[in-house]
């Protein structure tokens, strides 16, 4: 039933054969947590939107230097695309209660994003031994806070990967994993979208 | 139909609500500590931005006495008096009045309203809290750091809010900023909270169209913050960046004192743009909270539905949509260009046909209803009076051509002050003196509340009235002093005079209310259950105040709308939301149990 079916209603008719559509119908069938993940979505949606307005703004001032775009990037990228591949065949193997698949991805989708996290350590360091300080150019400075922004991001996926890792370790079953791994996927397939968005506006300036 | 005996299509079996696993605490401190009941998070919440708002409070004061009586008190600096200015307007905007109404008012109210055990994430719900207490603490903390609190005004325009010079600029603005990210980051968990438990968790039957408006004004308003603040939270990062790394994204060039700063080519404007995409957002995220509350009160007191349920629900609704466009009137002297400021114009004087279409709606249900003068409804009276008023001055500095005059004067602060100060105050203490009872089973003092009342409603309408004709003289804002100036009459001193002590008086009513309540607490009159006689969910639960879990064994099962009251036919002036049909005692019929008909004059308007 559509939200604009339902707030055409007119509560104060009581009709009892509508009454009883009311009773069946309760709030949405999705679980919780993935209501919740969605509406978060649309806040790190408004986050990322917001930054990247104000860098697209500012690519058109006379003073803005482009970064270089260091080769290890595209290396990060293909590793946060494995990491999401990976963590789609976790979810697709909870989907199948396949509890070794389920461990086999989840290990594999960690292991891969800490691999993309520190390769961008590497690279902000490597821009930095180069001299590209945040402070002399806003192109840099951009470049480090939208990377900043989305590594703290899978940070937090991290946590809640974490948490699937720990209950997997205490013997928790497909079932007590489904949802969460659902939800790390979702959130994994987000952020490399985000990734791929900010690492094309990179090369695109 | 026999006595007792309904058929099937009339009576819905109890609801089969999946039950959910409810925190149980083991120790005390996981039960009034670190708890995870959001009734106790809310008290925790309420307690806290009542306490920070106490401090905005005195803050107001000491702006006050220096502008009522320059050159008296020695020890309110031009420095001091930027600080207060500056503390002042954050406090009261975010950790007051959004963390109340919403990490308030919403986490006690939401779950119960909607016929819920609890929160759908308890946990976070609970981080949400300790992050909030951080922020303030953090926000708290920079009065006491060398050069002391920001003073670069609520609106922290750089360039100036990070430039030496302005105070606080050394530590104060970083605490400020720092403690807005946390606020944003707590404000998060808990919204997620409220956005889903109101769609996931509401009892059977408790369809969109019948929630209470309280929760639609909470409800629209935490999905506005949710969009609102991270414009803030981007602008106060970047801000950041450019006050600790040197970065520019907001610093132009600028010579300071013959030097040129490191910073190139930022743009301040920006920073305004963000700031107000949050900061307009802003007004709506306290006033929608405010407006359900109202509408609520109002209907259970004038013992008569809400006039226009569905034009309300809309009218939140389409304000909420439409406050994500009107953010660059706040600008219009930041030399935008024409078109764009007539854009602006035309999209707040939009918004204010929503606005008054829920004033009309307020004032046709008091309209032939059996009004009771209880405290809580003479709040929402005086709500309406302020509100109007503070609307209606808004609707001038909407216009650019009227606005750039009025702009940086009293005129705006007397505006602001009466639509989002005073306004969604007296609906804070409309609330408290309604709920009180559901809280403590006690009832707040009433000739104290009486008291209360008049001095508040009366004394800010004398504050902020005559401070309109201090802007149309011309007598700036944010000044320290204004001293002799050509065009600004000695009148305008007086006039400052009785202000000040119209501050102090009302001032001292608030601490005649915080007494109220703690001597209440303990020693107020028991309420009983349900004193108010109302529909809503909240006032069914099995004990006053609801215990963990807020509801008995069973779930109540939701059978009608939330303003059934003095419905024709039936014996009692209110029908429970949660009643069931065939327990109705009509009238004249000896309780004999009779279905519910439609009733002929709840017809739409």
């Amino acid at each position: 039933m559509g939200i604009f079916h339902e707030i055409t209603k007119k509560p104060w008719l009581a009709d009892p054969a509508e009454d009883e559509g009311y009773h069946n119908q309760g709030a949405s069938f999705l679980p919780n947590g993935k209501v919740g993940l969605r509406v978060f979505l649309c806040v790190v949606t408004v986050i990322f939107t917001l930054t990247l307005i104000a860098y697209a703004d500012r690519m058109f001032f006379a003073t803005w230097s482009p970064m270089p775009e260091p080769w290890i990037l595209w290396v990060n990228t293909a590793l946060l695309i494995a990491s999401s591949v990976a963590m789609q065949w976790a979810s697709n193997s909870a989907g199948r209660d396949n509890l070794g698949g389920v461990r086999d991805g989840l290990l594999f989708g960690g292991v891969l994003t800490f691999a993309f996290l520190t390769g961008q350590l590497y690279v902000w360091q490597q821009l930095v031994d180069l001299g590209y300080y945040a402070s002399l150019n806003t192109a840099n400075a951009f470049f480090y806070l939208l990377t900043a922004l989305h590594g703290l991001h899978l940070l937090g996926g991290l946590i809640a990967w974490g948490r699937s890792m720990l209950r997997l370790r205490r013997g928790g079953s497909v079932a007590d994993l489904r949802l969460s791994v659902e939800l790390c996927t979702t959130y994994w397939h987000y952020l490399l979208l985000i990734w791929l968005i900010l690492f094309g506006l990179l090369l695109m300036s | 139909m026999s006595n007792g005996v309904l058929d099937e299509t009339q009576v819905i079996p109890p609801a089969e609500v999946e039950e959910v696993d409810l925190y149980h605490a083991k120790s005390f401190i996981t039960k009034w500590v670190f708890s995870q009941d959001a009734k106790i998070i809310a008290i925790q919440y309420s307690t806290t931005a009542i306490l920070i708002g106490l401090v905005g409070l005195v803050l107001s004061w000491m702006m006050r006495l220096q502008l009522g009586f320059p050159d008296t008190f020695s020890f309110i600096s031009p420095e001091d008096y930027y600080q207060f200015v500056t503390m002042h307007g954050m406090i009261m905007v975010i950790y007051l009045l959004t963390a109340l109404f919403l990490g308030g008012f919403g986490n006690y109210l939401i779950p119960l309203m909607v016929g819920a055990r609890d929160m759908v994430f308890p946990y976070l719900n609970m981080i949400s809290y300790w992050v909030y207490l951080l922020a303030v603490i953090i926000l708290t903390a920079s009065f006491f750091v060398p050069g002391g609190a920001s003073g670069a005004g609520w609106t922290l325009y750089p360039p100036q809010a990070i430039l030496e010079g302005t105070p606080g600029s050394q530590w104060g603005i970083i605490l400020m900023l720092v403690s807005l990210v946390f606020f944003i980051i707590g404000f998060t968990m808990g919204g997620l909270n409220y956005v889903v438990t109101v769609l996931q968790a509401r009892a059977r039957g408790m369809t969109l169209m019948r929630l209470p408006l309280t929760v639609w004004g909470i409800f629209t308003a935490t999905i506005l913050a949710l969009l609102a603040f991270p414009a803030l939270f981007v602008g106060g990062v970047m801000m950041l960046l450019d006050r600790v790394l040197g970065t520019s994204f907001f610093m132009p060039e600028i010579i300071q004192a013959g030097e040129l700063l490191g910073h190139d080519s930022g743009s301040p404007l920006l920073f305004q743009h963000l700031f107000w995409f949050f900061g307009h957002p802003e007004v709506y995220i306290v006033a929608l909270p405010a407006f359900g509350v109202v509408s609520d009160i109002i209907s259970t007191h004038a013992r008569k539905n809400i006039f226009g349920y569905r034009m309300m629900v809309w009218a939140i609704v389409s304000i909420a949509g439409l406050s994500f466009v009107v953010w660059a009137h706040h600008m219009y002297v930041s030399g935008m260009n024409p078109y764009f400021g007539f854009f602006f114009a035309t999209t707040t004087l939009i918004i204010a046909v929503p606005t008054a279409l829920k004033l009309y709606n307020w004032v046709l249900t008091l309209w032939k209803g059996n009004i009771h003068l209880s405290i809580p409804m003479l709040f929402c009276i005086a709500f309406i009076l302020v509100f109007l008023n503070g609307g209606i001055t808004g609707l001038f500095l909407g216009n650019v051509a009227v606005d750039i005059p009025l702009s940086d004067t009293m005129f705006v602060v007397a505006h602001f002050h009466m639509v989002m100060g005073i306004a969604p105050v007296l609906v804070i203490f409309a609330a408290i003196y309604h709920w009180f009872p559901l809280m403590t089973g006690r009832f707040l003092h009433e000739g104290w509340g009486l008291f209360h009342f008049w001095i508040t409603f009366l004394g800010s309408y004398l504050i902020y009235f005559p401070m309109h004709y201090l802007g149309f003289v011309g007598v700036p804002r944010r000044y320290y002093e204004i001293g002799e100036t050509s065009f600004i009459p000695p009148s305008a001193a007086t006039l400052n005079e009785f202000i000040t002590i119209m501050v102090l008086i009302v001032g001292f009513a608030q601490v005649v209310f915080i007494l109220n309540i703690l001597i209440s607490i303990f020693k107020g009159k028991p309420s009983g259950e349900n004193p108010w006689d109302a529909t809503t969910l909240e006032w069914q639960t099995e004990t006053t105040p609801p215990g963990h879990g807020n509801f008995g064994d069973e779930l109540p099962v939701v059978y009608r709308w939330a303003y059934a009251y003095s419905v024709p036919g039936v014996e009692a002036d209110f029908v429970p939301q949660n009643l069931p049909p065939d327990q109705i005692k009509r009238s004249g019929s000896s309780g004999e149990a009779v279905a519910e008909d439609p009733p002929e004059l709840h017809k739409p308007e």
